[in-house]
C-alpha cells in the first residue's frame, strides 16, 4: 500500500506538514521524500511543472499539488475521520477561512518577519487584525469541534512558527493575552498526539530563519 | 456608479418564491461575479441579482462580507458564501440533482481545483498587469498570459471542456479572463493566442455560445468602459 503513495516534503515547510498530519490522523501509510529545495529532484520538476513547489502528493504514479487541494482530494478519497465538515454551508465556510489564511494571515505575518522600519509597523498592524478575525472564529476546543479538522491542519503553522519568529526577529507579535481562545488552541493543537510528533526540530528551525531573516535585511536595508 | 446588463435575461428575473432564498451580490464587469452568475444560470436556480456600486458599497455587502468587503457573494436562506470558486462548490453540493458543475471522481476533482487556483493567481495576477501596468510590466504581463495560454492548451488537450464533454468548474473559472483576452486584443495587442492556442480559442467559442455564458457575460465594451472608470477612480485615489 505505501508504495502506492508518496509524499514529497521538505523538513521544515508548514504546507508539507499539513499533508503529513492529515495522513497520520486518517491512519494512511505512505513514503516520505524529503526534498532539497536548492537541488530540486526531477521527478518533483516533473509532477509539479508549473509551481515547481513541494508538497506533492502521488497516489498510483498520479500527483496533486497544493497542499488545501491534496488535503481535499485526501478527505474525499479516504472517506475515515473526515476533515472537512460534511453540511455545504460549513465547507464553504471552512474553505473561506482557509483562503483568508493563505491569502491574508499568512502574508500579513510574513511582511512582519521580513520588513524592516515603517513598513513593519505596518505589517504588524495589519497582522494583529488578521488575528483578532481568526480568534473570533474559534467556538470550541478546535476550528473542527472537538476534534482536529481541516482548518486546524490549515492554521497548524501558527502553533510552532509564531513562536520561533518572535525569537528571531525580536519581536512580540502575539499576545497570548489578547488572544486568549488562539492561545489556548494553539497548545491543544501543539500537544495533540497525531500532531506533536512530527514538529521539525525548534533549534534548527530557529538557525534557519535566523539565516532567512538576515538575508532579507542586507537585500533590502532600512532606508 | 453602477453598471447594469444591458438587458435583464429571463432566467435571472424572480419567477417564483425560491427566488427570495437566494440572492447575488455583483458587480456586472466583474469576471468574479461572472462565474457566480454563469453556474446559477447553468443549474438553472432562479435568485435576485442585487449590483454593488463598488465606490459606494451597500450595507448588505458590509454585513455579509467584512471579511473581504467584495463580491461576488451568494446569499442563501440568509447565509453568506464568499468568494467566487467556493460560490461555485457550494452551488454545485446544494443543487446537486443535474448538471454537475465538478467532476465526482476525487483525482479529477483535485486536478479541476488546481487548475482554478492557477486561474485565479496567474491567469488574473498577470491580466491585471496588462490591465493596469507601464509597457514593460504590460508586456511581461502578455508573455505570461502567453506561457500560462499554452499550459491550459496542454491541460485542455482534445477535450471539448477543461472536465471532458461537460462543461464545469474550470471552464467556468477561465472564460471571464477569456474574455478580458478579448478586450486585451484592441487594449494591448495581445493577438497571440490565435496562432498559438488554436484549441483554447475554440474553447473560448464554444463557451461563449453557451447560454449561462452568453447572458452571464458582460460584454467587451462594458468591460473596458468599467476599466476606464477603474483607472479614473484610481487615478483621483
Amino acid at each position: 500500500m505505501a508504495e502506492e503513495l508518496k509524499l514529497h516534503r521538505t523538513w521544515s515547510s508548514p504546507f508539507g506538514l499539513r499533508i503529513v498530519w492529515a495522513l497520520h490522523i486518517k491512519g494512511i501509510e505512505y513514503d516520505a521524500i524529503f526534498e532539497d529545495l536548492s537541488q530540486k529532484s526531477p521527478e518533483l520538476l516533473q509532477y509539479n511543472p508549473i509551481h515547481k513547489k513541494i508538497p506533492v502528493l502521488v497516489h498510483k504514479g498520479k500527483p496533486i499539488c497544493e497542499s488545501l487541494v491534496i488535503l481535499e482530494y485526501i478527505d474525499e478519497t479516504w472517506k475515515e475521520a473526515p476533515l472537512l465538515p460534511q453540511d455545504p454551508y460549513e465547507k464553504a465556510m471552512a474553505r473561506f477561512w482557509a483562503k483568508f489564511g493563505e491569502e491574508k494571515l499568512l502574508p500579513s505575518i510574513w511582511s512582519v518577519f521580513t520588513g524592516q522600519g515603517e513598513e513593519k509597523k505596518e505589517a504588524l498592524g495589519l497582522a494583529v487584525q488578521n488575528l483578532e478575525l481568526l480568534e473570533e472564529q474559534l467556538k470550541e476546543k478546535f476550528f473542527g469541534g472537538e476534534k482536529i479538522g481541516y482548518l486546524d491542519l490549515v492554521f497548524g503553522w501558527l502553533a510552532y512558527l509564531l513562536d520561533v519568529f518572535e525569537e528571531v526577529i525580536d519581536l512580540k507579535l502575539f499576545d497570548a493575552g489578547k488572544f486568549p481562545l488562539l492561545s489556548a488552541w494553539m497548545k491543544n493543537f501543539y500537544d495533540a498526539p497525531e500532531i506533536k510528533e512530527h514538529w521539525p526540530p525548534r533549534d534548527k528551525l530557529v538557525t534557519k530563519f535566523q539565516v532567512l531573516h538576515e538575508k532579507y535585511q542586507t537585500a533590502n536595508p532600512p532606508k | 456608479m453602477t453598471l447594469a446588463p444591458q438587458k435583464e435575461p429571463e432566467s435571472l428575473s424572480f419567477k417564483n418564491n425560491m427566488a427570495e432564498e437566494v440572492v447575488l451580490l455583483d458587480y456586472w464587469p466583474s469576471p468574479f461575479g461572472t462565474r457566480a452568475r454563469i453556474a446559477l444560470a447553468e443549474k438553472g436556480i432562479s435568485f435576485i441579482h442585487k449590483f454593488e456600486d463598488l465606490s459606494n458599497k451597500s450595507h448588505l455587502l458590509m454585513k455579509m462580507n467584512p471579511v473581504q468587503q467584495r463580491v461576488p457573494v451568494l446569499v442563501h436562506k440568509g447565509k453568506p458564501v464568499c468568494e467566487s470558486d467556493i460560490i461555485i462548490q457550494y452551488i454545485d453540493e446544494v443543487w446537486n440533482h443535474s448538471f454537475p458543475l465538478l467532476p465526482s471522481e476525487p483525482y479529477q476533482r483535485a486536478k479541476a481545483r488546481f487548475l482554478v487556483d492557477f486561474i485565479n493567481k496567474k491567469v488574473h495576477e498577470s491580466s491585471v498587469k496588462v490591465w493596469m501596468g507601464a509597457k514593460e510590466e504590460q508586456e511581461n504581463g502578455k508573455k505570461e498570459l502567453l506561457e500560462w495560454s499554452k499550459f491550459l492548451e496542454g491541460e485542455l488537450g482534445d477535450k471539448l471542456y477543461f472536465g471532458g464533454d461537460v462543461f464545469g468548474f474550470v471552464d467556468i473559472a477561465l472564460v471571464p479572463f477569456y474574455n478580458w483576452f478579448i478586450v486585451f486584443k484592441t487594449f494591448a495587442n495581445f493577438n497571440i493566442i490565435e496562432t498559438e492556442c488554436p484549441k483554447l480559442v475554440m474553447w473560448g467559442d464554444r463557451c461563449l455560445n453557451r447560454d449561462s455564458v452568453s447572458k452571464s457575460l458582460p460584454t467587451t465594451d462594458q468591460v473596458y468602459q468599467a476599466y476606464l472608470e477603474f483607472k479614473r477612480g484610481w487615478a483621483h485615489g
